[in-house]
Protein backbone atom coordinates (compact mmCIF):
# COMPACT_ATOMS: atom_id res chain seq x y z
CA UNK A 1 0.00 0.00 0.00
CA UNK A 2 2.87 2.32 0.82
CA UNK A 3 3.62 2.99 -2.84
CA UNK A 4 0.22 4.66 -3.08
CA UNK A 5 1.19 7.36 -0.62
CA UNK A 6 2.69 10.50 -2.08
CA UNK A 7 6.42 10.80 -1.54
CA UNK A 8 6.01 14.18 0.10
CA UNK A 9 3.58 12.88 2.69
CA UNK A 10 5.44 9.65 3.18
CA UNK A 11 8.55 11.65 4.01
CA UNK A 12 6.77 13.66 6.68
CA UNK A 13 7.72 12.57 10.16
CA UNK A 14 4.72 11.40 12.15
CA UNK A 15 4.73 12.96 15.60
CA UNK A 16 7.03 10.84 17.74
CA UNK A 17 4.87 11.15 20.79
CA UNK A 18 1.64 9.80 19.33
CA UNK A 19 2.15 6.67 21.45
CA UNK A 20 2.37 8.78 24.59
CA UNK A 21 -0.80 10.65 23.64
CA UNK A 22 -2.55 7.30 23.18
CA UNK A 23 -1.34 6.20 26.60
CA UNK A 24 -2.87 9.32 28.18
CA UNK A 25 -6.12 8.91 26.30
CA UNK A 26 -6.39 5.30 27.44
CA UNK A 27 -6.11 6.15 31.13
CA UNK A 28 -8.90 7.14 33.47
CA UNK A 29 -9.01 9.80 36.20
CA UNK A 30 -5.99 11.63 34.90
CA UNK A 31 -5.44 15.25 35.85
CA UNK A 32 -4.35 16.70 32.58
CA UNK A 33 -1.99 19.61 32.27
CA UNK A 34 -1.52 18.58 28.68
CA UNK A 35 -4.39 20.33 27.05
CA UNK A 36 -3.92 23.00 24.40
CA UNK A 37 -7.32 24.59 24.73
CA UNK A 38 -9.24 26.63 27.31
CA UNK A 39 -10.99 24.70 30.08
CA UNK A 40 -13.95 27.06 29.83
CA UNK A 41 -16.95 26.12 27.75
CA UNK A 42 -17.87 28.65 25.05
CA UNK A 43 -19.84 31.42 26.84
CA UNK A 44 -23.56 30.70 26.70
CA UNK A 45 -24.67 33.74 24.63
CA UNK A 46 -22.31 32.57 21.87
CA UNK A 47 -23.55 28.97 22.04
CA UNK A 48 -27.10 30.25 22.08
CA UNK A 49 -26.49 32.30 18.93
CA UNK A 50 -25.26 29.14 17.19
CA UNK A 51 -28.36 27.22 18.26
CA UNK A 52 -30.64 30.07 17.23
CA UNK A 53 -29.06 30.26 13.80
CA UNK A 54 -29.88 26.57 13.31
CA UNK A 55 -33.46 27.13 14.46
CA UNK A 56 -33.75 29.94 11.97
CA UNK A 57 -32.63 27.60 9.23
CA UNK A 58 -29.21 29.09 8.54
CA UNK A 59 -27.77 25.91 7.10
CA UNK A 60 -26.43 27.05 3.74
CA UNK A 61 -23.05 27.93 2.27
CA UNK A 62 -21.84 31.45 2.82
CA UNK A 63 -19.67 33.61 0.59
CA UNK A 64 -16.20 32.07 0.25
CA UNK A 65 -14.71 34.92 2.22
CA UNK A 66 -17.18 34.39 5.05
CA UNK A 67 -20.37 36.18 6.07
CA UNK A 68 -20.13 39.87 5.29
CA UNK A 69 -21.70 40.61 8.67
CA UNK A 70 -18.85 38.81 10.40
CA UNK A 71 -16.12 40.45 8.32
CA UNK A 72 -17.66 43.85 8.94
CA UNK A 73 -17.92 43.17 12.67
CA UNK A 74 -14.31 42.02 12.78
CA UNK A 75 -13.13 44.97 10.77
CA UNK A 76 -14.82 47.37 13.19
CA UNK A 77 -13.57 45.47 16.19
CA UNK A 78 -9.95 45.51 14.98
CA UNK A 79 -10.14 49.20 14.28
CA UNK A 80 -11.62 50.10 17.67
CA UNK A 81 -9.41 47.78 19.66
CA UNK A 82 -6.11 48.05 17.83
CA UNK A 83 -6.50 50.90 15.35
CA UNK A 84 -6.04 48.33 12.57
CA UNK A 85 -7.84 49.11 9.32
CA UNK A 86 -8.75 46.13 7.15
CA UNK A 87 -11.49 46.37 4.57
CA UNK A 88 -14.15 43.69 5.01
CA UNK A 89 -14.49 43.61 1.21
CA UNK A 90 -11.09 42.39 0.12
CA UNK A 91 -8.60 42.34 2.98
CA UNK A 92 -10.15 39.68 5.21
CA UNK A 93 -10.95 36.00 4.98
CA UNK A 94 -12.78 33.81 7.49
CA UNK A 95 -10.85 30.54 7.90
CA UNK A 96 -11.21 27.17 9.61
CA UNK A 97 -9.14 28.23 12.58
CA UNK A 98 -5.68 29.72 12.38
CA UNK A 99 -4.50 26.32 11.15
CA UNK A 100 -6.20 26.81 7.79
CA UNK A 101 -5.14 30.45 7.64
CA UNK A 102 -1.51 29.44 8.07
CA UNK A 103 -1.75 26.75 5.40
CA UNK A 104 -3.38 29.19 2.97
CA UNK A 105 -0.86 31.94 3.64
CA UNK A 106 2.06 29.61 3.00
CA UNK A 107 0.55 28.04 -0.10
CA UNK A 108 -0.32 31.48 -1.43
CA UNK A 109 3.22 32.84 -1.25
CA UNK A 110 5.66 29.92 -1.36
CA UNK A 111 7.35 28.76 -4.55
CA UNK A 112 9.17 25.43 -4.48
CA UNK A 113 12.34 25.77 -2.45
CA UNK A 114 11.46 29.10 -0.81
CA UNK A 115 12.84 29.30 2.69
CA UNK A 116 10.66 30.03 5.70
CA UNK A 117 12.08 30.97 9.09
CA UNK A 118 10.44 29.30 12.08
CA UNK A 119 11.57 30.20 15.59
CA UNK A 120 11.37 27.06 17.73
CA UNK A 121 10.09 25.49 19.91
CA UNK A 122 6.87 26.22 18.09
CA UNK A 123 3.41 24.89 17.54
CA UNK A 124 3.79 21.52 15.85
CA UNK A 125 2.25 22.33 12.47
CA UNK A 126 4.50 25.14 11.23
CA UNK A 127 7.26 22.97 9.79
CA UNK A 128 5.12 20.25 8.17
CA UNK A 129 2.70 22.79 6.64
CA UNK A 130 5.64 24.73 5.19
CA UNK A 131 6.95 21.54 3.63
CA UNK A 132 3.55 20.62 2.22
CA UNK A 133 3.46 24.06 0.60
CA UNK A 134 6.79 23.24 -1.08
CA UNK A 135 8.84 25.48 1.18
CA UNK A 136 11.94 24.72 3.17
CA UNK A 137 11.60 25.38 6.89
CA UNK A 138 14.64 26.92 8.55
CA UNK A 139 14.39 26.51 12.29
CA UNK A 140 15.73 29.11 14.66
CA UNK A 141 16.46 27.60 18.06
CA UNK A 142 15.52 30.27 20.61
CA UNK A 143 16.69 28.30 23.64
CA UNK A 144 20.01 30.14 24.10
CA UNK A 145 18.11 33.40 24.62
CA UNK A 146 15.49 32.13 27.03
CA UNK A 147 13.19 31.06 24.19
CA UNK A 148 13.08 34.59 22.84
CA UNK A 149 13.95 35.51 19.31
CA UNK A 150 16.49 38.33 19.31
CA UNK A 151 17.34 40.82 16.58
CA UNK A 152 20.88 39.49 16.56
CA UNK A 153 19.75 35.95 15.82
CA UNK A 154 17.19 37.14 13.33
CA UNK A 155 19.80 39.12 11.43
CA UNK A 156 22.04 36.08 11.25
CA UNK A 157 19.26 33.93 9.78
CA UNK A 158 18.28 36.57 7.26
CA UNK A 159 21.54 35.84 5.52
CA UNK A 160 19.91 32.61 4.36
CA UNK A 161 17.57 34.76 2.25
CA UNK A 162 14.21 33.49 3.49
CA UNK A 163 10.99 34.55 1.82
CA UNK A 164 8.93 34.61 5.00
CA UNK A 165 8.98 34.13 8.74
CA UNK A 166 6.26 32.58 10.89
CA UNK A 167 6.00 34.48 14.15
CA UNK A 168 3.74 33.28 16.93
CA UNK A 169 3.32 35.30 20.10
CA UNK A 170 2.34 34.66 22.82
CA UNK A 171 4.06 31.42 21.93
CA UNK A 172 2.84 27.87 22.22
CA UNK A 173 4.59 26.02 23.98
CA UNK A 174 6.68 28.54 25.96
CA UNK A 175 4.26 31.37 26.71
CA UNK A 176 6.92 33.86 25.57
CA UNK A 177 5.71 37.12 24.09
CA UNK A 178 7.23 40.33 22.80
CA UNK A 179 6.83 43.98 23.68
CA UNK A 180 6.07 46.60 21.08
CA UNK A 181 9.68 47.73 21.19
CA UNK A 182 11.04 44.25 20.51
CA UNK A 183 8.56 43.73 17.67
CA UNK A 184 9.44 47.11 16.15
CA UNK A 185 13.03 46.01 15.85
CA UNK A 186 12.01 42.77 14.11
CA UNK A 187 9.74 44.73 11.81
CA UNK A 188 12.44 47.16 10.71
CA UNK A 189 14.80 44.32 9.82
CA UNK A 190 12.12 42.28 8.04
CA UNK A 191 11.05 45.29 5.98
CA UNK A 192 14.62 46.04 5.07
CA UNK A 193 15.24 42.47 3.90
CA UNK A 194 11.79 42.17 2.30
CA UNK A 195 10.81 39.12 4.34
CA UNK A 196 7.08 38.56 4.65
CA UNK A 197 5.81 38.20 8.21
CA UNK A 198 3.12 35.60 8.79
CA UNK A 199 1.90 36.08 12.36
CA UNK A 200 -0.16 33.70 14.42
CA UNK A 201 -1.63 35.86 17.19
CA UNK A 202 -4.27 33.44 18.38
CA UNK A 203 -3.15 33.87 22.02
CA UNK A 204 -2.96 37.67 21.70
CA UNK A 205 -5.84 38.30 24.07
CA UNK A 206 -4.07 36.26 26.72
CA UNK A 207 -1.12 38.58 27.31
CA UNK A 208 -0.61 39.36 30.98
CA UNK A 209 2.25 41.74 31.69
CA UNK A 210 1.93 44.25 28.88
CA UNK A 211 -0.42 45.13 26.05
CA UNK A 212 -0.39 42.75 23.13
CA UNK A 213 0.86 44.48 19.97
CA UNK A 214 -0.58 43.14 16.73
CA UNK A 215 2.33 43.00 14.31
CA UNK A 216 0.40 44.80 11.59
CA UNK A 217 0.09 47.91 13.78
CA UNK A 218 3.83 48.56 13.57
CA UNK A 219 4.95 51.33 11.20
CA UNK A 220 5.01 50.08 7.63
CA UNK A 221 4.21 46.50 8.65
CA UNK A 222 0.67 46.29 7.36
CA UNK A 223 1.62 45.60 3.75
CA UNK A 224 4.24 43.08 4.77
CA UNK A 225 2.13 41.06 7.19
CA UNK A 226 -0.40 38.26 6.99
CA UNK A 227 -2.22 38.56 10.27
CA UNK A 228 -3.80 35.31 11.50
CA UNK A 229 -6.06 35.14 14.50
CA UNK A 230 -9.10 33.28 15.67
CA UNK A 231 -11.84 32.81 18.19
CA UNK A 232 -10.53 29.55 19.68
CA UNK A 233 -8.51 30.74 22.62
CA UNK A 234 -10.05 34.14 23.38
CA UNK A 235 -13.64 32.95 23.35
CA UNK A 236 -13.05 29.28 24.22
CA UNK A 237 -14.32 28.25 20.78
CA UNK A 238 -11.73 25.65 19.71
CA UNK A 239 -14.28 23.09 18.50
CA UNK A 240 -16.10 25.61 16.32
CA UNK A 241 -13.01 25.82 14.10
CA UNK A 242 -13.15 29.48 13.22
CA UNK A 243 -10.44 32.01 12.64
CA UNK A 244 -9.59 34.80 10.25
CA UNK A 245 -6.82 36.13 8.08
CA UNK A 246 -6.15 39.79 7.31
CA UNK A 247 -3.57 41.16 4.93
CA UNK A 248 -2.79 43.04 1.75
CA UNK A 249 -5.57 42.41 -0.74
CA UNK A 250 -3.37 40.61 -3.26
CA UNK A 251 -2.35 38.00 -0.69
CA UNK A 252 -5.90 37.66 0.68
CA UNK A 253 -7.16 37.20 -2.90
CA UNK A 254 -4.59 34.45 -3.49
CA UNK A 255 -5.50 32.77 -0.20
CA UNK A 256 -9.20 33.03 -1.03
CA UNK A 257 -8.56 31.26 -4.35
CA UNK A 258 -7.16 28.21 -2.53
CA UNK A 259 -9.80 28.41 0.19
CA UNK A 260 -12.67 28.45 -2.31
CA UNK A 261 -11.51 25.23 -3.96
CA UNK A 262 -10.52 23.35 -0.83
CA UNK A 263 -12.80 24.47 1.98
CA UNK A 264 -15.42 26.55 0.16
CA UNK A 265 -16.47 28.29 3.36
CA UNK A 266 -16.43 27.98 7.14
CA UNK A 267 -19.57 26.31 8.54
CA UNK A 268 -22.28 28.93 8.82
CA UNK A 269 -23.19 27.97 12.41
CA UNK A 270 -19.68 28.81 13.55
CA UNK A 271 -19.76 32.10 11.67
CA UNK A 272 -23.08 33.09 13.21
CA UNK A 273 -21.79 32.23 16.68
CA UNK A 274 -18.62 34.23 16.04
CA UNK A 275 -20.73 37.29 15.17
CA UNK A 276 -22.24 37.04 18.64
CA UNK A 277 -18.80 36.59 20.21
CA UNK A 278 -17.82 39.99 18.84
CA UNK A 279 -20.95 41.57 20.29
CA UNK A 280 -21.16 40.05 23.75
CA UNK A 281 -17.97 38.10 24.30
CA UNK A 282 -15.52 40.76 25.47
CA UNK A 283 -16.57 40.62 29.10
CA UNK A 284 -15.95 36.88 29.19
CA UNK A 285 -12.54 37.36 27.58
CA UNK A 286 -11.49 39.79 30.29
CA UNK A 287 -12.75 37.47 33.04
CA UNK A 288 -10.94 34.47 31.57
CA UNK A 289 -7.77 36.48 31.22
CA UNK A 290 -7.78 37.50 34.89
CA UNK A 291 -8.41 33.90 35.87
CA UNK A 292 -5.52 32.59 33.72
CA UNK A 293 -3.22 35.23 35.10
CA UNK A 294 -3.90 34.12 38.68
CA UNK A 295 -3.38 30.48 37.73
CA UNK A 296 -0.13 31.39 36.03
CA UNK A 297 1.27 32.89 39.22
CA UNK A 298 0.28 29.85 41.24
CA UNK A 299 1.63 27.33 38.72
CA UNK A 300 4.89 29.09 37.92
CA UNK A 301 5.82 29.58 41.56
CA UNK A 302 4.68 26.02 42.31
CA UNK A 303 6.84 24.58 39.53
CA UNK A 304 9.90 26.57 40.53
CA UNK A 305 9.46 25.44 44.14
CA UNK A 306 9.55 21.87 42.87
CA UNK A 307 12.79 22.47 41.03
CA UNK A 308 11.07 22.53 37.66
CA UNK A 309 12.67 25.80 36.71
CA UNK A 310 10.81 28.07 34.35
CA UNK A 311 10.70 31.75 33.65
CA UNK A 312 7.39 33.48 33.85
CA UNK A 313 5.40 33.09 30.64
CA UNK A 314 4.07 36.43 29.42
CA UNK A 315 1.04 35.01 27.68
CA UNK A 316 -1.00 32.02 26.49
CA UNK A 317 -1.62 29.36 29.14
CA UNK A 318 1.60 27.40 29.03
CA UNK A 319 4.72 27.06 31.12
CA UNK A 320 7.76 25.30 29.70
CA UNK A 321 9.86 24.21 32.67
CA UNK A 322 13.28 22.62 32.45
CA UNK A 323 13.98 19.14 33.78
CA UNK A 324 17.72 19.71 34.04
CA UNK A 325 17.68 19.97 37.82
CA UNK A 326 15.61 16.80 38.06
CA UNK A 327 17.95 14.96 35.74
CA UNK A 328 15.31 13.18 33.68
CA UNK A 329 14.46 13.25 30.00
CA UNK A 330 11.06 14.51 28.98
CA UNK A 331 9.46 11.29 27.78
CA UNK A 332 10.58 9.25 30.76
CA UNK A 333 9.46 12.00 33.14
CA UNK A 334 6.07 12.34 31.45
CA UNK A 335 5.45 8.59 31.30
CA UNK A 336 6.40 7.94 34.91
CA UNK A 337 4.47 10.96 36.17
CA UNK A 338 1.44 9.68 34.30
CA UNK A 339 1.76 6.11 35.53
CA UNK A 340 2.65 6.87 39.13
CA UNK A 341 0.60 9.98 39.85
CA UNK A 342 -1.85 10.19 36.96
CA UNK A 343 -0.81 13.67 35.91
CA UNK A 344 -0.44 14.28 32.18
CA UNK A 345 1.98 16.80 30.69
CA UNK A 346 3.36 17.12 27.16
CA UNK A 347 6.99 16.00 26.77
CA UNK A 348 9.22 18.66 25.23
CA UNK A 349 10.14 16.30 22.39
CA UNK A 350 6.65 16.91 21.00
CA UNK A 351 8.02 20.28 19.92
CA UNK A 352 11.28 18.99 18.48
CA UNK A 353 13.98 16.54 19.52
CA UNK A 354 16.05 19.41 20.93
CA UNK A 355 13.61 19.97 23.77
CA UNK A 356 14.06 16.71 25.59
CA UNK A 357 14.95 18.59 28.78
CA UNK A 358 11.59 20.35 28.96
CA UNK A 359 7.92 19.64 29.45
CA UNK A 360 4.92 21.76 28.54
CA UNK A 361 2.47 22.43 31.32
CA UNK A 362 -0.89 23.90 30.44
CA UNK A 363 -2.62 25.88 33.16
CA UNK A 364 -5.91 25.87 31.32
CA UNK A 365 -7.33 23.74 34.10
CA UNK A 366 -9.33 24.56 37.22
CA UNK A 367 -7.52 25.95 40.24
CA UNK A 368 -8.53 22.85 42.15
CA UNK A 369 -6.93 20.59 39.52
CA UNK A 370 -3.80 22.69 39.34
CA UNK A 371 -3.29 22.55 43.10
CA UNK A 372 -3.87 18.80 43.13
CA UNK A 373 -1.55 18.28 40.18
CA UNK A 374 1.22 20.28 41.85
CA UNK A 375 0.91 18.26 45.02
CA UNK A 376 0.99 15.00 43.05
CA UNK A 377 4.10 16.21 41.24
CA UNK A 378 5.68 16.93 44.59
CA UNK A 379 4.96 13.34 45.64
CA UNK A 380 6.35 12.05 42.37
CA UNK A 381 9.57 14.01 42.71
CA UNK A 382 10.08 12.73 46.25
CA UNK A 383 10.18 9.23 44.85
CA UNK A 384 12.99 9.76 42.37
CA UNK B 1 -14.29 44.68 42.78
CA UNK B 2 -11.05 43.92 44.54
CA UNK B 3 -9.38 40.85 43.03
CA UNK B 4 -9.08 39.22 46.46
CA UNK B 5 -12.87 39.31 46.67
CA UNK B 6 -13.19 37.97 43.14
CA UNK B 7 -11.06 34.96 44.11
CA UNK B 8 -12.81 34.37 47.43
CA UNK B 9 -16.26 34.69 45.93
CA UNK B 10 -15.44 31.74 43.66
CA UNK B 11 -13.81 29.63 46.36
CA UNK B 12 -13.84 30.73 49.98
CA UNK B 13 -11.60 27.85 51.05
CA UNK B 14 -8.60 29.20 49.20
CA UNK B 15 -5.87 30.19 51.64
CA UNK B 16 -4.34 33.67 52.00
CA UNK B 17 -1.00 32.10 51.03
CA UNK B 18 -2.45 30.84 47.77
CA UNK B 19 -4.10 34.16 47.02
CA UNK B 20 -0.78 35.86 47.77
CA UNK B 21 0.92 33.70 45.16
CA UNK B 22 -1.79 34.29 42.58
CA UNK B 23 -1.81 38.06 43.01
CA UNK B 24 1.94 38.37 43.65
CA UNK B 25 1.52 39.97 47.05
CA UNK B 26 2.75 39.15 50.52
CA UNK B 27 0.58 36.69 52.51
CA UNK B 28 0.52 39.19 55.39
CA UNK B 29 -0.90 41.86 53.09
CA UNK B 30 -3.64 39.49 51.91
CA UNK B 31 -4.50 38.48 55.48
CA UNK B 32 -4.68 42.12 56.47
CA UNK B 33 -6.91 42.99 53.50
CA UNK B 34 -9.25 40.11 54.32
CA UNK B 35 -9.40 41.15 57.96
CA UNK B 36 -10.32 44.65 56.82
CA UNK B 37 -13.04 43.37 54.51
CA UNK B 38 -14.44 41.30 57.37
CA UNK B 39 -14.31 44.22 59.78
CA UNK B 40 -16.02 46.57 57.35
CA UNK B 41 -18.66 43.98 56.69
CA UNK B 42 -17.71 43.64 53.03
CA UNK B 43 -17.11 39.97 53.73
CA UNK B 44 -20.00 38.87 55.90
CA UNK B 45 -19.69 35.13 56.03
CA UNK B 46 -18.08 32.06 54.45
CA UNK B 47 -20.55 29.45 53.30
CA UNK B 48 -20.77 26.13 51.50
CA UNK B 49 -23.18 25.59 48.66
CA UNK B 50 -25.00 22.32 49.29
CA UNK B 51 -27.25 20.64 46.78
CA UNK B 52 -29.92 19.47 49.19
CA UNK B 53 -31.93 17.85 46.43
CA UNK B 54 -29.52 14.95 46.23
CA UNK B 55 -28.97 14.73 49.95
CA UNK B 56 -30.78 11.59 51.14
CA UNK B 57 -32.67 13.25 53.93
CA UNK B 58 -35.59 11.68 55.72
CA UNK B 59 -37.46 14.93 55.58
CA UNK B 60 -36.64 17.22 52.69
CA UNK B 61 -37.30 20.86 53.31
CA UNK B 62 -39.89 22.93 51.53
CA UNK B 63 -39.30 26.43 50.27
CA UNK B 64 -41.76 29.11 49.33
CA UNK B 65 -41.50 32.54 47.79
CA UNK B 66 -44.00 34.83 49.40
CA UNK B 67 -45.09 38.15 47.98
CA UNK B 68 -46.05 40.46 50.79
CA UNK B 69 -48.02 43.65 50.47
CA UNK B 70 -47.34 46.17 53.18
CA UNK B 71 -48.70 49.48 54.43
CA UNK B 72 -45.59 51.58 55.04
CA UNK B 73 -45.26 53.31 58.39
CA UNK B 74 -44.84 57.00 58.83
CA UNK B 75 -41.15 58.00 59.11
CA UNK B 76 -40.02 54.39 59.03
CA UNK B 77 -41.27 53.32 55.60
CA UNK B 78 -40.79 49.62 55.16
CA UNK B 79 -37.79 49.19 57.45
CA UNK B 80 -39.52 48.39 60.70
CA UNK B 81 -41.99 45.92 59.27
CA UNK B 82 -39.29 44.30 57.13
CA UNK B 83 -37.22 43.78 60.24
CA UNK B 84 -40.13 42.15 62.02
CA UNK B 85 -40.48 39.76 59.11
CA UNK B 86 -36.86 38.89 58.42
CA UNK B 87 -36.15 38.26 62.08
CA UNK B 88 -38.20 35.05 61.96
CA UNK B 89 -35.77 32.13 61.62
CA UNK B 90 -38.02 30.57 58.99
CA UNK B 91 -37.21 33.47 56.66
CA UNK B 92 -34.06 32.73 54.68
CA UNK B 93 -34.13 35.79 52.40
CA UNK B 94 -36.08 39.02 52.33
CA UNK B 95 -36.04 41.69 49.63
CA UNK B 96 -37.84 45.02 49.15
CA UNK B 97 -38.86 45.20 45.52
CA UNK B 98 -40.69 47.48 43.12
CA UNK B 99 -43.88 46.41 41.38
CA UNK B 100 -47.22 45.09 42.50
CA UNK B 101 -46.09 44.05 45.95
CA UNK B 102 -43.44 45.22 48.41
CA UNK B 103 -41.47 42.44 50.03
CA UNK B 104 -40.33 39.18 48.54
CA UNK B 105 -39.78 36.75 51.38
CA UNK B 106 -38.21 33.32 51.07
CA UNK B 107 -39.38 30.90 53.73
CA UNK B 108 -38.05 27.44 54.46
CA UNK B 109 -39.84 24.77 56.46
CA UNK B 110 -40.03 21.06 57.05
CA UNK B 111 -43.14 20.57 54.95
CA UNK B 112 -46.07 22.34 53.33
CA UNK B 113 -47.83 22.42 56.66
CA UNK B 114 -45.10 24.28 58.53
CA UNK B 115 -44.72 26.87 55.80
CA UNK B 116 -48.48 27.35 55.51
CA UNK B 117 -48.92 27.79 59.21
CA UNK B 118 -46.04 30.25 59.32
CA UNK B 119 -47.75 32.33 56.65
CA UNK B 120 -51.18 32.05 58.24
CA UNK B 121 -50.22 32.45 61.87
CA UNK B 122 -47.15 34.67 61.81
CA UNK B 123 -46.84 36.58 58.59
CA UNK B 124 -50.37 37.45 57.48
CA UNK B 125 -51.53 38.59 60.88
CA UNK B 126 -48.77 41.13 61.38
CA UNK B 127 -50.25 44.59 61.45
CA UNK B 128 -49.36 46.55 58.29
CA UNK B 129 -49.29 43.35 56.23
CA UNK B 130 -52.06 43.89 53.74
CA UNK B 131 -51.88 40.59 51.95
CA UNK B 132 -49.68 37.70 50.87
CA UNK B 133 -49.37 35.33 47.95
CA UNK B 134 -47.40 32.12 48.52
CA UNK B 135 -45.58 30.25 45.76
CA UNK B 136 -44.15 26.89 46.71
CA UNK B 137 -40.89 26.11 45.01
CA UNK B 138 -40.84 22.91 42.98
CA UNK B 139 -37.29 22.68 41.75
CA UNK B 140 -34.09 24.66 42.05
CA UNK B 141 -32.03 24.89 38.89
CA UNK B 142 -29.59 27.65 39.68
CA UNK B 143 -28.92 29.65 42.82
CA UNK B 144 -26.62 32.64 43.23
CA UNK B 145 -24.81 31.83 40.01
CA UNK B 146 -24.34 28.16 40.85
CA UNK B 147 -26.04 25.61 38.62
CA UNK B 148 -27.27 22.86 40.89
CA UNK B 149 -26.35 19.59 39.30
CA UNK B 150 -23.61 17.02 39.42
CA UNK B 151 -20.23 18.19 38.32
CA UNK B 152 -20.05 17.98 34.60
CA UNK B 153 -17.61 15.52 33.19
CA UNK B 154 -14.73 16.98 31.29
CA UNK B 155 -15.49 16.99 27.59
CA UNK B 156 -12.02 17.97 26.41
CA UNK B 157 -9.65 15.33 25.15
CA UNK B 158 -7.01 14.80 27.82
CA UNK B 159 -4.05 15.85 25.74
CA UNK B 160 -3.57 18.05 22.69
CA UNK B 161 -1.11 20.53 21.24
Amino acid sequence: MKELISKKVDKMQPSGIRAFFDLVLGMKDVISLGVGEPDFVTPWPIREAGIYSLEQGFTSYTSNKGLYKLRLGLSRYLEIRHGLKYSPDDEMLITVGVSEGLDLALRAVINPGDKVLIPIPSYVSYGPVTELAGGVPIYIDTRPDGFKLTTKTLKKYLEKKPKAIILNYPTNPTGVSYTRKELSEFNKILLKHKVLCIVDEVYGDLTYDFEHTPFATLPGARNNTVYLDGFSKSYAMTGWRIGFACGPKEIIAAMTKIHQYTIMCVPITSQMAACEALVSGRKSVEEMKREYKRRRELVVSGLNDLGLICSKPEGAFYAFPSLKKIGMKSMQFSKELLQKQKVAVVPGTAFGCDYDDYIRISYASSLENLKEALSRMREFLKGI
Amino acid sequence: MDEILEVLEKDSRITPEEIAKMLRKKPAAIKEAIRKFEKEGVILKYKTVINKDILKQEEPTVRALIEVNIIPQKDLGFERIAERIYSFPEVTSCYLISGTYDLLVVVEGKNLQTVSSFVAEKLSCLENVRGTATHFMLKKYKEDGVILRHKEENKRIAISY
